[in-house]
């Protein structure tokens, strides 16, 4: 009797096996009959019940992909076939060999008509080409160098750089930080066991306020100030802030979090109906 | 001479010079190109050109980007077919000096565009290669296929295919070749 898992590997090999012809008959324009398509898929279905785990899962899809190629091959081998252009390959590459070279420039010559094009001066180009060069600056001219702007030094203030939008009014620090402490008051006000729902603190009264809200709380939690509890089934998704910032994560592997913050989104939570 | 006719001889010569001068790399003009320049109708105008030309063993031929010549061509298809003044007739092999080929390097190129016809419309390049090695010298072979590659005669992807490419369609009538062949 074989083991699970010896038949697996069986199976796997076999599959593996499968997938490799059906490629070298899509790739070297083989003739697609060489493949028994309905053995095959009985293979495939003879193995599929011992897949659990995705990467097997992929490779029976992997195959089912592969065979169906070939089916669509044997499509167009038979339409081809039927065309009038068709000739056996062998037979035509046995006439070329035997034929001459000037008896096939010959043959090709009646089936050939070459595009018939002209390349020749006008009057009227000339003439035109003439303008264009009386026209032309001397490359001494056209090629001038340019002296750099001179611009005289000064100082800016920092209000300057502020209007400029080269510094924020407040450091990205101090930001964060009175943003933790907005989520922590939000968190006492209206949350529960410590947390608060991601919509109930980003969710703003204008689109832009939410999107930056949104913004900012990711740097929170990726800085450490606080941390995302999600629960799939249900599709929610809680902020809960730390007392202190935790920098470390200790055995636990990070990982990013995409979350949609879309106009949609937004009206839905206005509308007070579950985003 | 009428008004009507008048235009139509204006728009003759005007569809002479954008089919027989190069314009572009690659020859011939595309259909949204004569639209503009002719008007609407150039269809009817290339018709006329074309019975004109035939006195002259030249035709008016067309090329579509579909592999297979639509049998009704929408406006669309005809704005990005490609129009071009072919030969008519038959040249002879002494002529073909004329249009630039020598005759291994013709010879070559037969047997590809048949070979290449007869495996579907397209070939591997290493299979190409053995059969022209037959009857060309090794070093020209590669350069031959380059050749024909670079003139629009094939197209070659990225894993070493060779196809039919445009020119190819635009002046080989491909069913008579094979026929031809098959006939020696």
């Amino acid at each position: 009797m074989q083991s699970k898992k010896e038949r697996e590997r069986q199976g796997r090999e076999k599959l593996q096996r499968i997938i490799d012809t059906c490629k070298s008959v899509e790739i070297r324009s083989l003739d697609p009959f060489l493949i028994d398509v309905k053995a095959n898929i009985d293979e495939v279905k003879e193995y599929f019940p011992e897949w659990t785990i995705p990467e097997d899962l992929c490779l029976d899809a992997e195959t089912i992909h592969h065979v169906a190629s070939v089916v669509k091959l044997q499509g167009e081998w038979v339409k081809h076939r039927s065309t009038s252009l068709y000739t056996d390959p062998f037979l035509l590459e046995e006439k070329l060999t035997r034929l001459s070279k000037g008896e096939i420039v010959e043959t090709f010559v009646k089936a050939w008509h070459p595009i018939i094009e002209l390349e020749q001066i006008t009057l009227q180009s000339l003439a035109e080409a003439t303008t264009y060069w009386l026209n032309l600056l001397p490359m001494d001219e056209r090629w001038k160098e340019t002296p750099p702007n001179e611009v005289a030094i000064g100082s800016a203030t920092r209000e300057e750089l502020v209007q400029e939008r080269i510094l924020r009014d407040k450091a990205f620090s101090e930001e964060l930080e009175s943003f933790w402490q907005e989520l922590k008051n939000s968190v006492q006000e209206k949350g529960e066991n410590g947390r608060i729902p991601y919509w109930g603190f980003v969710g703003a009264d204008t689109y832009e306020e939410t999107v930056q809200k949104a913004f900012m709380t990711s740097f929170l939690i990726t800085y450490g100030y606080a941390t995302l509890e999600i629960y799939p089934l249900e599709e929610q998704i809680f902020i809960k802030p730390h007392e202190k910032q935790e920098t470390k994560t200790g055995n636990k592997q990070l990982v990013s979090v995409p979350i949609a913050v879309s106009v949609e989104d937004w009206t839905k939570w206005k509308r007070g109906e579950p985003v | 001479m009428s008004k009507r006719k008048a235009q139509y001889a204006s728009k003759l010569k005007r569809a002479t010079h954008l089919l027989f001068y190069k314009r572009h790399t690659k020859p011939g003009v595309k259909g949204w190109e004569l639209r503009k320049t002719l008007g609407s109708d150039y269809q009817k105008v290339l018709k006329l050109l074309d019975d004109y030309l035939k006195t002259l063993d030249l035709q008016v031929n067309t090329v579509y980007e579909e592999e297979k010549t639509p049998e009704k061509p929408t406006p669309e298809q005809l704005d990005r077919a490609r129009f071009f003044i072919t030969l008519r007739g038959e040249i002879t092999p002494k002529e073909s000096k004329m249009v630039g080929w020598r005759i291994d390097d013709l010879a070559g190129l037969a047997i590809t565009i048949s070979y290449i016809i007869s495996k579907k419309g397209k070939a591997t390049r290493k299979e190409i290669e053995e059969l022209l090695r037959e009857k060309l010298p090794g070093w020209k072979v590669g350069l031959n296929i380059d050749r024909y590659i670079r003139y629009g005669y094939l197209t070659e992807d990225e894993s070493d295919q060779l196809y039919l490419d445009w020119r190819t369609r635009a002046e080989v009538d491909q069913k008579a070749l094979i026929d031809l062949i098959l006939s020696k």
